[in-house]
């Protein structure tokens, strides 16, 4: 129970040197028969006397509370594992053989709130705040006593920890129901896991029949056959208090009448025509008139009993007013939970999105300027993840081989973008289902390359020390904070990217290709440069994607792979050729797929099943995504 | 324009079926059932199967070659036909076994406890033990032969009546086919879908009723039955885009608008074909998946379906017998340079193994296909038949772009 | 006279511009109409609307003696209904022969089943053949339509729609990319079409108007702006300022 306590304050205390204390020495050697033989009423004075004697006193009452006190030869030795040491000198005692002292669970809770006392008292911040994480990982009655009696805290920070340490435990062991009561309502609204973990065991109900009802704290009366107490419940819970014979299951009646075979017969039945259940009961019924098998519940006499029982859910707990204050407070914080999760659900909803928008809008760049998708997308993401992983054998400190290893992946998979344009797409324009295949097949060329490269294990892209961890808010709500960067650097290409198309000479060429390229064409823009400028842009997005998605995923030859689908669904949902229906399309599919797995945590199968089924649906309704193009030039 | 027989306008129907009934002589000839044994039972259920891909390519070049639809979800209905067909196969046997285990207990099996054992004895590996609802029909042979090609077509029809009717066309219709199978594939991945998860199905090589017989005889049973499905439906195939029909549907994915206005309800046709060919794809699946012997959700990831689309369009597209040469060829090939089989290449420097890089040279001579050979291996034979496309266009009509991008008034 | 047409006070406006302006607009049974104005007058925007290519937002269109609302309907329907449309370029389908492109615009069963089940008869080979040679293609029936010249592609639209046998033809710039004789040939056809069916023709070339002698329609910024005799509506101050003014 207080092991863990014990165990600090041990190793605290057996740190320091050993030196002899004559103090300790004369209160030992005056008290040994009441410390052989303590009584919860009278050990007090002593446990106190002891503890005045300075750190040897507390190491020996906390090996006493510990079990691990023994008296050999009229001195008592502290054991710890193979060795002991003499509890008043602190010298090693050699081949003691001890007889284990074993004080009663009373005792040792008085032992225990002086030492708690004691180390609240310390004037040590460290071993207060040390004391008090202790009692609130498992408080008992005796830390209540001591928290109460101790001297107040100085430091606000310990002081605001304690006052909260102490109520929790006043809610638990306080033998005064108003105060627990008070300190329930004191505490209503709290969201913290503590609150909440207190407060079960006060709201914990078991059911019971009984043909009136009982002297008890109850919760509420149950109907059998209703929804949350089927019938079969009911039953079961007659036959668990023995109000009734337990029924007959088929296993059961199968395993009896085959004990009870006799040539070729049970209860006067045929064998071979067992196989038919009625057959099978007339059997177990001659059986049971002659005595040979016990009698099964009938369905009368269940029935009769079901009719003439009621059932209760009663409370662990006896009083009403603590319950019911428990209760309110409990949906209170209930309440506020669903609020607090509802906020968690939002902001990894957020950080999903961020990754779905940095994986597809190089994809939306591509499909939006030349109607082309590109299916080797996702291979480039899987190239920017082995760019970040090469860097990082190359480069130890974690900090610079990610500044270098995202403009690095840019560059190659700019590279491979541009090249990509100018080998296999630009000989395929105004055809894009082909472009789509032709992708496919760099795409799987690329993968079984990366195969043969990095082979199939995942490669490890590890974060920098200052993104490991999460931003931490409250027990409910955290995010870790490579998300937290991700979301960022989702930000940052958004303003890259709008800075790109509204502000400068390319993003001009680029829209002006977009909307009519052969009017551009004629205007003295190059379309073929802005189109190979534009995919290369996407490509080189798609490979910073790639390092930012390796931070928290595995890196391996189909890491693109996984993302590929769903980036497409972002944005055909989003609306091709408009960088916010991306980041609409993005922002949809994160919350909507969190939504969705919220309801059923366990199956993110299910959920990416039905996230798809919305999508196939959503198309039906807005065919041309969130954000449409408009005008005539999105009805040719 | 006279009606001449099937044949006729379309010899290479005679061809086609000449061919392969050679072909499965030859094989039931040098089989271990019925002739020398010089072809190992291992390989006749290869070429089996490799029929059976055929049959689905054959499908998929209705949709794509003729129809214009890239649909990248055919292998969906492949794997349904097989799941179906499955459910009969994996339930008959595991009744068979299962009663034969209980014929032992003292007390003789209730209909109930029979049915439980084998529910228990298949979904066990699951966590569950009770039936399914979906295996409802499990126990009957003819229901799930319906079922074969009925799941599918619904599906089919439920799915190409929603996209067609909002016009969903192009990149947006593959990637919607794309996302449906996906989202069949991870539905039937999850342990409670009532599929076995990702354990699949499994035994399929085993014949409920058919015990005493050999696997070499099965094999070259399925060969058979292989073979006439996909001249049954090479005939069917042949028909349907010979005709007024194929003059429709090829001008849809031409100009679908330009249909529309000559009267023609489009999304009718496209959903005749795109359904009848489901339900091909799903006999092809009934018959293949028996002779590969398992059957799991990995086999629905869309990758399957671009393979498909690969191999039709390396065999050449709008051309019937194209798409089965390409799902033949292609796929023995990647069977034998996957399989470990092909002898290593070595290079000065580097020994290329196949099995490592043998993807790499598929994906790459497919792009090269794509950029040089737009018409695929049909193509050859084309310019062997003297069937040249019309003198007068720039490019070669894509099925996807259609005639308005090859006017000449642009060119 | 009941109109076979009647589009009553259609608008119609894409990302805020106004294309169609409260435009009403009818047609007779056998009628020939020219439909002219200068570019964006809305022309074209006019028979999408027609041909249910374009959704107005608000206003009515009838046809028929039982006077339908095409507006419920979707292309095909509109088409099967009697409406025929030909485009400013040739579209015909390039990869088939021309005998096929003709035996699939014949008048017949639309149904996907009933397509599939139909077989050739004396009567529609010679149906086609009757076309082919209307249209002047009657030595080309076997070829692809895409080995065509431009002209021939026109014609052979020409007799898809012919096959169609519309109650009502839309033609848009007919004349575009024709020789002289062949612009005498196709107003000889439209006259004689408008004979026993409503024509509408949409036409930039005044002279090709001319020739067809028939009632002219105005149309400006969505809207009617004259409707009569080509030299009534030439007279109109208002006609001349759009034309010439600017």
């Amino acid at each position: 129970m207080t092991c863990r306590l014990i165990a600090l304050l041990l190793t605290l205390l057996l740190a320091l040197p050993a030196a002899a204390n004559p103090a300790l020495e004369a209160v030992v050697a005056d008290n040994l028969d009441q410390i052989e033989k303590p009584s919860r009423r009278t050990v007090g004075p002593l446990v106190a006397e002891i503890a005045a004697t300075g750190p040897e006193g507390l190491a020996l009452l906390s090996a006493w509370a510990g079990r691990a006190l023994g008296l050999a030869g009229g001195r008592l030795v502290i054991v710890d594992g193979d060795g002991a040491t003499d509890a008043v000198t602190g010298q090693p005692v050699a081949d003691a053989e001890p007889r284990m002292l074993r004080p009663n669970s009373g005792v040792r809770g008085v032992i225990e709130s002086a030492l708690v006392a004691g180390e609240i008292a310390s004037p040590d911040r460290a071993r207060r705040a040390a004391a008090l994480a202790s009692i609130a990982r498992d408080g008992t009655a005796a830390h209540l006593a001591a928290l109460r009696s101790a001297a107040p805290e100085a430091d606000p920070v310990l002081a605001a920890r304690r006052d909260r340490i102490e109520r929790l435990l006043t809610i638990r062991f306080d033998t005064d129901p108003a105060a627990r009561v008070a300190a329930i309502q004191l505490m209503a609204g709290d969201v913290g896991l503590d609150f909440r973990a207190a407060l079960n065991p006060l709201l914990a109900t078991r059911r019971l029949a009984a043909a009136e009802e009982p002297q008890a704290n109850i919760a509420r009366e149950l109907r059998p056959g209703s929804d949350d107490f089927p019938r079969e419940a009911a039953v079961a819970l007659l036959t668990a208090e023995g109000l009734i014979q337990p029924r007959l299951t088929p296993a059961d009646q199968r395993a009896a009448l085959a004990a009870h075979v006799a040539q070729g017969r049970v209860g006067g039945v045929p064998v071979a025509e067992l196989s038919d259940p009625q057959a099978r009961d007339r059997a177990y019924e001659a059986l049971e008139a002659a005595g040979a098998v016990p009698p099964a519940a009938t369905e009368s006499e269940t029935e009769a009993a079901l009719a003439g029982t009621r059932f209760f859910e009663v409370y662990a707990e006896a009083d009403p007013d603590v319950t019911d204050a428990a209760r309110a407070a409990q949906r209170g914080a209930e309440w506020r939970l669903a609020a607090m999760s509802g906020i968690d659900l939002g902001l990894d909803a957020l950080s999903l999105a961020s990754i779905y928008f940095l994986a597809a809008i190089g994809l939306a760049i591509t499909f939006g300027v030349m109607r082309v998708i590109n299916m080797a997308h996702g291979e480039f993401i899987m190239m920017g993840a082995y760019t970040g992983y090469v860097t990082q054998t190359m480069i130890a400190d974690r900090t610079l081989s990610l500044v270098v290893a995202l403009p690095l992946a840019f560059a190659v998979t700019f590279a491979a973008g541009v090249a990509l344009y100018r080998l296999v797409i630009r000989h395929l324009a105004h055809r894009p289902l082909e472009t789509l295949l032709a992708t496919f097949g760099v795409s799987i060329a690329l993968q079984q390359l990366a195969k043969n490269i990095f082979g199939t294990q995942a490669r490890p892209l590890t974060a920098p020390a200052w993104l490991e961890g999460a931003i931490t808010v409250n027990d409910v709500i955290s995010i870790s904070s490579i998300r937290v960067a991700i979301l960022v650097l989702a930000v940052l290409f958004l303003g890259l990217f709008l800075f790109i198309m509204k502000r400068t000479r390319l993003g001009l060429e680029v829209r002006a290709v977009t909307q009519n390229p052969g009017m551009a064409a004629s205007m003295g823009i190059n379309p073929d440069r802005i189109a190979m400028m534009t995919f290369g842009l996407g490509s080189g997005i798609a490979g910073i994607a790639g390092v930012a998605i390796g931070l928290f995923a595995q890196v391996t030859s189909e890491l693109g792979q996984q993302y590929i689908v769903q980036s497409f669904m972002t944005v055909v949902v989003g609306g091709v050729g408009n960088i916010w229906g991306t980041l609409a399309g993005a922002g949809l599919i994160g919350v909507l797929s969190k939504v969705i797995e919220s309801f059923n945590p366990s199956n993110t199968l299910a959920a990416q099943t039905f996230m798809i089924l919305f999508i196939v649906i959503f198309i039906q309704f807005r065919p041309r995504g969130i954000i449409p193009q408009r005008g005539r030039a999105a009805e040719a | 324009m006279t009606r001449q027989p099937l044949i006729l306008r379309n010899p290479s129907v005679l061809v086609v079926l000449a061919l392969l009934a050679v072909f499965t002589l030859a094989v039931t000839l040098l089989s271990q059932a019925y002739g020398s044994g010089v072809v190992p039972t291992s390989t006749v259920k290869i070429l089996g199967k490799t029929l059976c891909l055929a049959l689905a390519a054959l499908a998929m070049d209705l949709v794509w070659g003729y129809l214009g639809i890239l649909s990248l979800g055919q292998m969906a209905f492949f794997a349904l036909g097989g799941y179906m067909i499955g459910q009969w196969l994996m339930y008959a046997r595991t009744e068979a076994i299962v009663a034969a285990a209980m014929a032992g207990n003292p007390i003789p099996p209730t209909a109930q406890e029979l049915r439980e054992a084998v529910a228990n004895q298949i979904f066990g590996v699951v966590g569950s033990s009770e039936l399914p609802l979906a295996w409802a029909f499990a126990h009957s042979l003819t229901a799930q032969l319906v079922l074969v090609v009925a799941v599918p077509g619904l599906l089919a029809l439920a799915f190409g009546w929603l996209a067609f009717r909002s016009r969903v066309n192009g990149v947006y219709l593959s990637i919607l086919t794309q996302a449906m199978t996906l989202a069949l594939a991870l539905w039937l991945f999850q342990n409670d879908s009532g599929f076995r998860g990702n354990n699949g199905l499994s035994g399929l090589q085993n014949i409920p009723g058919l015990d005493g017989v050999p696997q070499a005889t099965l094999s070259v049973w399925f060969l058979w039955a292989s073979a006439a499905a996909l001249a049954l439906c090479y005939v069917l195939a042949a028909w349907l885009v010979s005709g007024k029909f194929g003059s429709v549907i090829r001008a849809i994915r031409d100009d679908e608008t330009r249909v529309r206005f000559l009267g023609y309800p489009v999304e009718g046709f496209k959903l005749v074909v795109f359904t009848l060919a489901a339900m091909i794809t799903a006999v092809a699946g009934a018959l293949y998946y028996p002779q590969a012997g398992i059957i799991n959700p990995a086999e629905l990831m869309p990758i399957a379906s671009i393979y498909l689309a690969v191999w039709v369009a390396i065999g050449g597209r709008g051309r019937l017998y194209g798409a089965m040469i390409g799902a033949i060829a292609v796929s023995l090939l990647s069977s034998w340079f996957t399989g470990g089989r092909a002898p290593d290449l070595p290079l000065p420097g580097y020994t290329v193994k196949w099995v490592d890089w043998w993807q790499v040279a598929l994906g790459l001579s497919f792009v090269l296909v794509t950029l040089f050979a737009p018409k695929g291996i049909a193509g050859i034979f084309d310019r062997l038949a003297g069937v040249l496309p019309p003198r007068r266009h720039g490019r070669d009509l894509g099925p996807g772009q259609g005639a308005l991008q090859e006017k000449e008034a642009k060119a | 006279m009941s109109a076979l047409l009647e589009v009553d006070g259609i608008s119609v406006s894409f990302d805020g511009f106004r294309a169609i302006n409260n435009l009403s607009f009818a047609i007779g049974a056998a009628e020939l109409r020219a439909v002219i104005g200068p570019n964006g007058a809305g022309k074209t925007t006019f028979m999408d609307i027609v041909t249910g290519k374009t959704r107005p937002d608000s206003g009515d269109v009838r046809f028929g003696e039982t006077s339908r609302s095409l507006l419920r309907m979707n292309e095909a329907q509109i088409a099967r209904a009697g409406i025929g449309r030909k485009f400013q370029r040739p579209t015909v389908f390039e990869d088939q022969s021309v005998a096929a492109n003709l035996t699939m615009a014949l008048k017949a069963g639309r149904g996907p089943f009933a397509v599939l089940f139909w077989k050739p008869s004396a009567a529609s080979v010679a149906r086609v053949a009757e076309l082919a040679a209307e249209v002047g293609l009657a030595e080309h029936t076997g070829r692809k339509a895409g080995e065509l010249s431009h002209g021939q592609k026109q014609w052979l639209e020409i007799g898809m729609l012919l096959a169609q046998e519309p109650r009502l033809l839309l033609v848009d710039e007919p004349a575009a990319g024709m020789t002289l004789a062949e612009r005498e040939q196709t107003t000889a056809l439209l006259v004689r079409l408008a004979r026993t069916r409503a024509v509408v023709v949409v036409e930039h070339d005044m002279d090709f108007v001319r020739r067809l002698d028939c009632k002219v329609t105005v149309l400006h910024q969505g809207s009617v702006l004259a409707e009569g005799t080509l030299d009534h509506v030439t007279r109109n101050p208002d006609v001349i300022e759009v034309y010439l003014g600017r």
